[in-house]
Parts: C-alpha cells; structure tokens; sequence
C-alpha cells in the first residue's frame, strides 16, 4: 500500500508504542493510603487541584480494576502481607507509585513495626519525595511515570520479566554506620 | 451519695487510693479485688461503659513499687461521669482477670494490653494478639523492648517484577 494511498487522518505507528500510549493516558489508581500522605492523594484528586486532566482519576478501590498503585503512608508489619495481596491481585500491566518519605525509607519511623521502604518487597517504578509530598508533586510523579510507560512499554509486557530483582536498594549494612563514623574521624584528625 | 463515697462505705479499710488531678478522679485498688470492684461499679454505680484499658511500665521510674500499672476508664453514660481505675501487677507472670464479662469492649483492649505489655487476661474469649503479627515474640511497650525492635522487620517474601 503506497503512502499516498493514506487518508490524512490515519497515521501509523507500532502496536507497542499505541498500546504504551492508550495505557498511560487511562492509569486507574489504586489508592493504598494509610497515613498523612493519604490526606494529600485525597487532595490531589480533588476539585482544587483535580488530578482529573491528566487522566488519572479513576480511583478505584478493587484491585481487580487497577493498574496503577500508589502506596501513600507508611505501611506497619503487619499491613506488608496485605500490600503484597492486594499487588498480585492486580492485573498486567501495572506500576507502583511510592508517594512521601514513610513509603520510600521508612521516614522518621525508625521503629520496630515499621517497614523501612515498601520497594523491598514490592517492585516500585516511581518514588515522590516529602513529608508529605505536595499534590503538585504527586501529579509531577504520574506525569513522569506516563512518560515512562508512553516511552518504555510493549504490548504483551515483555519489559517486566527481565526486571528479577525490587528496583529498591539493597538492606542497608550496619557496619556501614561504623565505616563512615571512622572515615570522619580519619578526616577531622587529618585537618 | 457519689461513686468514691459508695466505694468507701462498701470496701472500708485502707486498700483502696482515692485522688484527684484536674478534673480526673482516679481510685487506686489492690490487684485481688479488682474484679469485685468494677462489678459493683457496674451494676450499682451504673457506670456502663468502659471507655479505656490501657497499662504503664514503671521500670526504672522513681519510687515505684510495682512494675506495670493497669488503667480501666470508666464511664456513665446517663450522668456522664467518669472514673479511673487503676492496679498494679508484676512481673514473671502479670495477670489480671477479665472483664469481659461486664462489658464486650473489654475485649479488643484487652487483647491490645496483652500484645504490646505481655499482661495476660484470664477469662478473656480469644487473647491474640491485635495489633503486631501473630508470630511476633516480644512486647514492644515494654521500657526493655529496644524502639527500633530486634531485626522483626525483614522477614517477608519479596515480590519481584518477573513473577508478579
Ligand atoms: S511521609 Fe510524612 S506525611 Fe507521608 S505518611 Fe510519612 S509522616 Fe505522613
């Protein structure tokens, strides 16, 4: 079929880069929101800042419709088990949004029943960063993560297997606390 | 005749602690005859609901005797007032009875007192734990409990992009 043939609206493209396309402008979010920074979701999709133009909005609370979670606060050993469920109840393709410090290190919770970064035990594309995060950020985080599937993504999700380890950093080593209090004191005699 | 007048006229002796801060009127009673107390708190003093189980680790606080304090807030719901209860237990095996029996909130505070002071219940329909994991071992309100726990917190599967 010659070129010319084509009428002016029609235009091609691959089926991965359609499909990439039509998935990153209909995200459903999943909202996992269990603390502070839930309070700033619920802010995002309101009126005033309207996650709505972006496509974005469809919050929905089954799993089962969603492709896109956002883990909003920190999350308490026991809560992790049902983190985990409610992920692998969510079908291909999906993404995770870590929204505020808590969801990504842990925050100022340092304490026994909390989980120090949900990207542990959950594979996370994309971290917003505060305490809480402004809804700003978060809509600058799912535009960012829209680039991301629109540049990124194939049809059949082939992208995803190759990925066998949580994108979050290894446990931290304690004796990593001893190193660099050591490397200071080396560097304080030296001056 | 008011609730810590009626206590003294039916408990006479000197087992029992009345005092006053701010508004709170609190009653301190020996661990034994706890049970009998809140019944009759219950049933002749109308004090129908219970609004608080809670419990303090005095470890190392100046001048205590007792190692763990219980508090039971109770409530009467037609004069709206309120009462503290407070007794004493101690360590290799804390016991209190239940009071579930009196009133059914009594069943998820208590199961809250056990899982983060180790204080038992007797009588109480099913002591689980409530708030930590089941397979959790320590107590962590407990002054000797470390705050950053003793490594409790990594042992979950991980869940990795290939196999989700
Ligand atoms: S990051 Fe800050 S605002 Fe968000 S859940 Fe944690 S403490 Fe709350």
């Amino acid at each position: 079929m010659a070129m010319k043939d084509v009428p002016d609206n029609v235009f091609m493209t691959s089926l991965d880069a359609a499909a990439s396309w039509a998935r990153s402008n209909s995200l459903w979010p999943m909202p996992f929101a269990t603390a502070c920074c839930g309070i700033e979701l619920m802010a995002t999709a309101s009126s005033r800042f309207d996650l709505a133009r972006f496509g974005a909005e469809v919050m929905r609370f089954s799993p089962r419709q969603c492709d896109l979670m956002i883990v909003a606060g920190r999350v308490a050993m026991k809560m992790l088990p049902v983190l985990q469920r409610i992920w692998l109840q969510m079908p291909e393709p999906k993404w995770c949004i870590s929204m505020g410090a808590c969801a990504c290190t842990g925050g100022v919770f340092d304490t026994y029943a909390v989980v120090q970064g949900v990207d542990r035990f959950i594979p996370v594309d994309l971290y917003v960063p505060g305490c809480p995060p402004r809804p700003e950020q978060l809509m600058a985080g799912i535009i960012a993560l829209q680039d991301k599937i629109k540049n990124g993504g194939t049809l059949n999700g082939t992208e995803f297997g190759k990925r066998t380890q949580p994108t979050g950093p290894a446990p931290f080593d304690l004796d990593e606390l001893i190193r660099i209090r050591e490397a200071n004191e080396k560097l304080v005699a030296l001056n | 005749m008011s609730a810590e007048e009626a206590l003294k006229a039916t408990y006479p002796g000197d087992e029992l602690t009345f005092s006053q801060f701010r508004d709170n009127r609190r009653v301190v009673v020996p661990a034994g005859k706890l049970f009998e107390i809140l019944a009759f708190l219950k049933n002749e003093q109308h004090f129908d609901m219970l609004s608080e189980i809670t419990a303090v680790d005095y470890l190392e606080y100046e001048g205590a005797k007792d190692r763990f304090g219980v508090v039971y807030v109770l409530v009467n719901t037609k004069t709206g007032e309120r009462l503290i209860l407070k007794t004493h237990v101690n360590d290799p095996e804390p016991l209190l009875p239940s009071v579930y029996s009196l009133w059914k909130s009594a069943d998820w505070l208590e199961r809250e007192v056990y899982d983060m002071f180790g204080i038992r219940f007797s009588g109480h329909p099913d002591l689980r734990r409530i708030l930590t994991p089941d397979e959790f071992t320590a107590y962590p309100l407990r002054k000797d409990y470390p705050l950053k726990g003793r490594g409790e917190r990594h042992n979950f599967p991980v869940i990795t992009r290939a196999e989700s």
